[in-house]
C-alpha cells in the first residue's frame, strides 16, 4: 500500500461500483417529464382546438374565458395541477434525481459540492405548501368528473343534447379515474385524512377514519404508478380532443 | 447481479476488498473458492482464514438480524451475510468496500458511533398515565403502523446510502433515515405523549431530506422508510410550522399538546 494514498476510496462525480444500468431510470424520467412539459406548454399557448362536441381538454378545464383578457384560458387554471405535481412527494423524488442530480442514483457519487440545503431554503422550502395544492386538486377531480359525464351528452343541431358514447367519452372517464387514483393517493391527503392521528380509538369516528386512512394508503402505495399513468392520460386526452377538433380524425361513436 | 438461482459446483471468484483505514487504503484482489450456498460474508471469512488473517470485518449473527456486517458490495449497500455469491454472474468480480458515510477504522469496519449520539437526542417513549384498572390499552389496528418501524436492525445501510450524509456530510444538522424511523415509532405510538416535532424539524433536520427514497431501497427489513416514516413526519412539521390554517388551529385549540388523537 502506497503511503498516504486513498486508492480504496471512490472519488469523482458519478463514481460508483454499481454494475447495473443505474442511469436509465433518471434518463427515462427526464425524458418523460421533459416531453410532457414541452407538449403541455405548446398546448397551453395554442389557445385553440381544446374542445370538440362534448369533449373538453383537461388542460383547459375548468374553462374560464375572461372577456378582454388575451391570455390562453389554460394559464388561468394550469397553475393548480402543475403546482400539485411539482410539489408532489413522488415527483420531487423523480426530478431531484433526474434534473438536479441530488442524487442521480443511489450510492452514485453526486456531482455537486457541499452547498446542498435540501428543502430548508428557497426555493424548495415552498414544497411545504403541497397540501394547499392538494385541496385544489381534489376540487379539480370533481370538475373533471363533470366534464367526463358531460362527454356522454352530444350536442345536436337543434341545440339539445343527446346521450351517447364516443371513444372520447371513454377516454375522459379513464382519465379522471387515473387522476383520481393519483390525487387520492397523495401523501398530504393521507396525513390530513388520518396520518396525523396517533390514537384512532381515542376519537369518536376513529375506526372510520382509520379505514379511510387505509384506503388512501392503498392508493399511496401505488402513487408512482398513478402519477405516471395519469400524466400520460392527461396528455393523451388532450391529444385526442385536438385530433377531433382539428378534423384529423372522426370521433368513434359507439352509439 | 441476478436473482437467486440454483448453484452447482465450486468455482473460482475474483474479489476486490478494501484494505486500509481512513488515511491510507487500496483495493486488494483475492481469488477465492466459491462453494454453493456461500454468502459474501463467507467469502470474507475465507480470505481471513487463508490469505489475509488481519482483514477486519464486523459480524455477529450471520442471519440478517444483528445488522453488523453492513458493507458496499458492487456499489450497493447491503448486508454481507444476506448477499449470496451465487447471485452474481460467474465471471463477475465482486468488490467489497466499507460504508462510505462513516469513517473507516480498519478495512471493512467503520466507526458508526455518531449514530448513537444522534439517538440520544430523541425523547424516549413517554406513555400516558395508566387507566383506572392499572393497565394501558391500545388496539392492534393502530399499533400496526409503528410495529413496522420496530423491525429496524440498525444496520445503518439507510444512513450510508442517504446522500445528505454520504455526499454532503451534514452530520451536524441531520439525523438520517434511521432516526426518522425511530422518531416515527415513538411519535405515532398511540400511548406516547411526548412532542418531538420541534426536534424532528431542528435537531434531526427533516427538511434536509429530499425524499429520494434510497433509504427505502436498501433497507434489508423492507421498512417503507420514506413513505411511512419520513413523509408523515414532514407532514407533521408542515402542520406545525408551514401551514397557516393548521398553525391558527393550534393556536385556537391549544393543540397539538393534547390529545394524542390528532394534531
Amino acid at each position: 500500500m502506497s503511503e498516504n494514498t486513498n486508492e480504496g476510496v471512490l472519488t469523482g462525480a458519478l463514481a460508483t461500483d454499481r454494475k447495473d444500468a443505474w442511469w436509465v431510470g433518471p434518463l427515462l424520467t427526464a425524458m418523460g417529464l421533459g416531453a410532457f412539459g414541452v407538449y403541455s406548454t405548446i398546448r397551453a399557448f395554442a389557445n385553440a382546438d381544446y374542445e370538440w362536441g362534448p369533449y373538453l381538454s383537461p388542460f383547459y378545464s375548468p374553462l374560464i374565458r375572461i372577456p378582454g383578457l388575451n391570455v390562453s384560458p389554460a394559464f388561468l387554471i394550469l397553475w393548480a395541477p402543475a403546482g400539485f405535481r411539482a410539489t408532489c412527494y413522488y415527483y420531487r423524488k423523480a426530478y431531484y434525481r433526474a434534473f438536479f442530480q441530488h442524487p442521480t442514483a443511489c450510492a452514485v457519487n453526486e456531482i455537486h459540492g457541499h452547498s446542498y440545503r435540501g428543502e430548508t431554503s428557497f426555493p424548495f422550502i415552498f414544497q411545504n405548501i403541497h397540501r394547499y395544492f392538494m385541496y385544489v386538486a381534489v376540487l379539480f377531480i370533481g370538475i373533471l368528473w363533470y366534464d367526463a359525464i358531460s362527454a356522454f351528452f352530444f350536442p345536436a343541431a337543434d341545440g339539445t343534447r343527446h346521450f351517447g358514447m364516443g371513444l372520447g367519452s371513454l377516454i375522459m372517464v379513464v382519465n379522471v379515474l387515473l387522476l383520481g387514483s393519483y390525487t387520492f393517493g397523495c401523501h398530504s391527503l393521507r396525513h390530513v385524512i388520518g396520518g396525523k392521528m396517533d390514537c384512532f380509538s381515542c376519537t369518536s369516528f376513529g375506526k372510520v377514519q382509520h379505514k379511510t386512512w387505509l384506503g388512501v394508503s392503498w392508493f399511496n402505495n401505488r402513487h408512482m404508478l398513478f402519477a405516471w399513468c395519469s400524466l400520460f392520460s392527461v396528455g393523451l386526452t388532450d391529444f385526442y380532443v385536438w385530433l377531433c377538433a382539428t378534423g384529423r380524425i372522426n370521433d368513434f361513436r359507439f352509439f | 447481479m441476478q436473482p437467486a438461482k440454483a448453484e452447482t459446483g465450486t468455482i473460482s471468484r475474483l474479489m476486490r476488498v478494501f484494505r486500509g483505514d481512513k488515511n491510507r487504503s487500496e483495493l486488494k484482489e483475492f481469488t477465492i473458492k466459491q462453494h454453493p450456498g456461500m454468502v459474501v460474508l463467507d467469502a470474507i471469512h475465507q480470505i481471513q482464514a487463508d490469505q489475509a488473517g488481519d482483514l477486519a470485518c464486523r459480524w455477529n449473527c450471520k442471519a440478517g438480524k444483528c445488522g453488523s456486517c453492513s458493507a458496499e458490495i458492487n456499489g450497493r449497500p447491503r448486508l454481507m451475510c444476506m448477499t449470496r455469491m451465487g447471485d452474481f454472474e460467474p465471471g463477475e468480480t465482486i468488490t467489497v468496500r466499507p460504508l462510505k458515510a462513516f469513517p473507516v477504522i480498519k478495512d471493512l469496519v467503520t466507526d458508526v458511533s455518531w449514530n448513537y449520539e444522534i439517538n440520544k437526542k430523541i425523547k424516549p417513549f413517554t406513555p400516558k398515565p395508566k387507566n383506572a384498572d392499572g393497565t394501558w390499552r391500545m388496539q392492534q389496528y393502530e399499533i400496526d403502523r409503528v410495529q413496522e418501524f420496530r423491525k429496524c436492525i440498525e444496520c445503518f445501510l439507510c444512513q450510508d446510502v442517504c446522500h445528505v450524509l454520504r455526499d454532503h456530510d451534514k452530520k451536524s444538522e441531520f439525523g438520517g433515515p434511521r432516526f426518522f424511523v425511530r422518531a416515527a415509532s415513538l411519535e405515532m405510538h398511540p400511548l406516547d405523549t411526548a412532542d418531538r416535532v420541534p426536534m424532528i424539524k431542528d435537531s434531526l433536520g427533516v427538511g434536509l431530506c429530499n425524499i429520494t427514497k434510497c433509504c427505502t431501497e436498501v433497507c434489508p427489513e423492507s421498512i417503507t422508510i420514506t413513505d411511512n416514516a419520513i413523509i408523515p413526519l414532514k407532514e407533521r412539521v408542515v402542520s406545525r410550522y408551514f401551514d397557516p390554517l393548521a398553525v391558527l388551529w393550534h393556536k385556537i385549540t391549544g393543540l397539538p399538546k393534547q390529545p394524542r388523537g390528532g394534531e
